[in-house]
């Protein structure tokens, strides 16, 4: 028996391939190490070299927590959480209407109606809801309503995207059968479109709430209430061992949220 | 006529959402408790929303005729901030959150270190990044390399955790098949894993990819470098034009990258 002809180790790509693919990785190494010259040009390095001592002396000072001031964190806390769940519930008011106007199978007017509420949606998204808290203290004064609004805002544009995918995705057979009984439009609403998306509705709204507790925890940094007020005047005040106290009650609240979240969440779908 | 036919309704009615009666209502009154409640909290200053009204008015003004040449300077070094952080942020996020992935996927990894991945991505995504950044700039100093820091900790969290469980659900049959014929772990994860959740990866970074430059355009407003930055000082000094300006960068931008991710996805999958 003659031994087989030598044969080359198999590979995933053709040469070629691998190739592009390889110079592909390089490009994109250097565009990604070129931003990071730019982005640190200005950069002090003397800081960050001392960060790790920096980071041990901010620890020492933040212990212990402060747990006296427990007390007083309490009524800031039942604020972030009514900024949290009214801003969500205006949002929810406001993001529905929108989120019906955009739906390709239930607009008015494609061409001319859902391109803005499109655009209701995208400019509702890109603005975190700090900015609009730090736009809406401007106009409306420090205070929790500034917070509620900033909330309600930003969660328009997240309930109204997940919403209007969801009534473009119902099942249209539905709809045509309580629409060929000849119910009119608001019929064929309430009883083909909203039961399909109410699961949807009842899902990311909660979800939203827990997000919006999380952002409305920080709104008083930008003066719009809630327990980053304090965190604001702990931190200018540089009394680290309260700033300590915030972030643990900030977490412990988060994590409250959460689990209340994914047992609805659970619950509903 | 019996009493049987008599007890049956006539009419058809939705069977109401929460069975029992006691709850439903009992719950209802809650709700509408707690909105009294919870309206109560908000100390609506009446005189200065009144003052703010004419802000407001300026505001919207602002926003038909924004201001982008006057203070354009720091407007483009803000956005070139928050771009580079974006992209070097999220390539470094990305590439770190793959270990951290494998390490919490539940069939791959040993116990202790799926619980130590674990808590690390529970720890990351429930801080908020503001808060994040407020502690790395007190350690980092101010500038857009505390902010890089922020957003590649949150990318770790945010990729790793919906890449595990992207990883659990594969298909075990790939991985047997690659066991039996003597694969080693490396080649395990480059031929049976990587291949499978190669698409979502992608798509998750792209998703990420927005996330970051949203986020880097507000971390600036506690010191950690960006647009937010710019944004912040036009608020100050009431130059509402420029901050219109840079809120509609910021949206276009969005939509850019929105439209872009969208584009790159429906290629990919």
């Amino acid at each position: 028996m003659k031994p087989h002809p030598k044969q080359a180790a198999w590979r995933k790509r053709a040469p070629r391939t691998e190739l592009a693919i390889f110079a592909g990785w390089v490009l994109a190494l250097a565009f990604v190490s070129a931003c990071f010259q730019v982005m640190t040009t200005d950069t002090i390095w003397a800081f960050v070299t001392d960060a790790p001592k920096q980071a041990a002396d901010i620890g020492s000072r933040m212990m212990p927590p402060d747990w006296g001031f427990t007390r007083e964190i309490l009524y800031p806390l039942w604020e972030t959480l009514n900024i949290a769940t009214l801003g969500t519930l205006i949002g929810l008011v406001l993001a529905t209407p929108v989120a019906f106007l955009a739906a390709r199978n239930t607009t008015p007017s494609p061409r001319f109606v859902r391109p803005v509420a499109l655009l209701a949606i995208v400019a509702s998204r890109s603005i975190n809801s700090l900015i609009w808290a730090l736009l809406l203290v401007a106009i409306l004064g420090p205070g929790p309503l500034a917070g509620v609004f900033a909330i309600a805002l930003r969660s328009i544009g997240f309930i109204g995207k997940l919403l209007y995918e969801a009534i473009e995705e119902i099942d249209p057979a539905q709809v045509e059968a309580i629409a060929a009984t000849g119910a009119g439009s608001a019929q064929v609403m309430t009883w083909g479109v909203a039961p399909q998306i109410a699961p949807t509705l009842a899902g990311v709204t909660v979800f939203r709430w827990d997000i919006n507790i999380r952002e409305s925890a920080v709104l008083g940094l930008v003066g719009a209430g809630g327990i980053g007020v304090k965190l604001e005047a702990a931190l200018g005040a540089l009394a680290w061992p309260k700033v300590t106290m915030l972030l643990i009650a900030i977490l412990a609240t988060v994590l409250v949220s959460e689990w209340v979240s994914a047992q609805v969440r659970r619950r509903l779908i | 006529m019996n009493a049987a036919a008599q007890a049956t309704p006539r009419r058809w009615r939705r069977p109401p959402f929460i069975a029992d009666p006691r709850l439903r209502w009992g719950l209802l009154l809650g709700a509408l408790a707690y909105l009294v409640v919870g309206i109560g909290t908000l100390e609506v200053n009446w005189a200065r929303l009144s003052e703010g009204l004419g802000r407001g008015a300026r505001f919207v003004a602002a926003f038909v005729q924004p201001d982008f040449t006057s203070r354009w300077d720091d407007i483009r070094r803000g956005f070139i901030e928050s771009l580079t952080m974006t992209v070097t942020s999220t390539a470094v996020g990305v590439l770190l959150s793959i270990p951290v992935a494998v390490g919490a996927a539940g069939n791959l990894a040993p116990r202790w270190i799926h619980a130590l991945c674990r808590g690390f991505i529970a720890v990351s995504r429930s801080i908020n990044e503001i808060i994040v950044a407020i502690l790395l700039v007190a350690m980092f100093g101010f500038g857009p390399f505390a902010g890089f820091l922020t957003l590649t900790f949150a990318t770790i969290g945010f990729m790793a955790k919906l890449l595990a469980e992207d990883i659990e659900e594969i298909t075990p049959e790939q991985l047997d098949a690659l066991r039996a014929t003597g694969a080693s772990f490396p080649q395990l994860l480059d031929y049976g894993v990587l291949s499978q959740v190669m698409p979502r990866l992608i798509g998750l970074s792209m998703y990420r990819l927005d996330i970051n430059f949203r986020e880097s355009a507000v971390i600036g407003i506690v010191g950690a470098g960006g647009v937010g930055d710019t944004l912040n000082t036009a608020m100050d000094r009431y130059e509402y034009d420029s901050a219109a300006a840079v809120i509609l960068i910021i949206i276009a931008i969005v939509l850019a990258t929105e439209y872009a991710s969208g584009w790159l996805r429906r290629r990919i999958q």
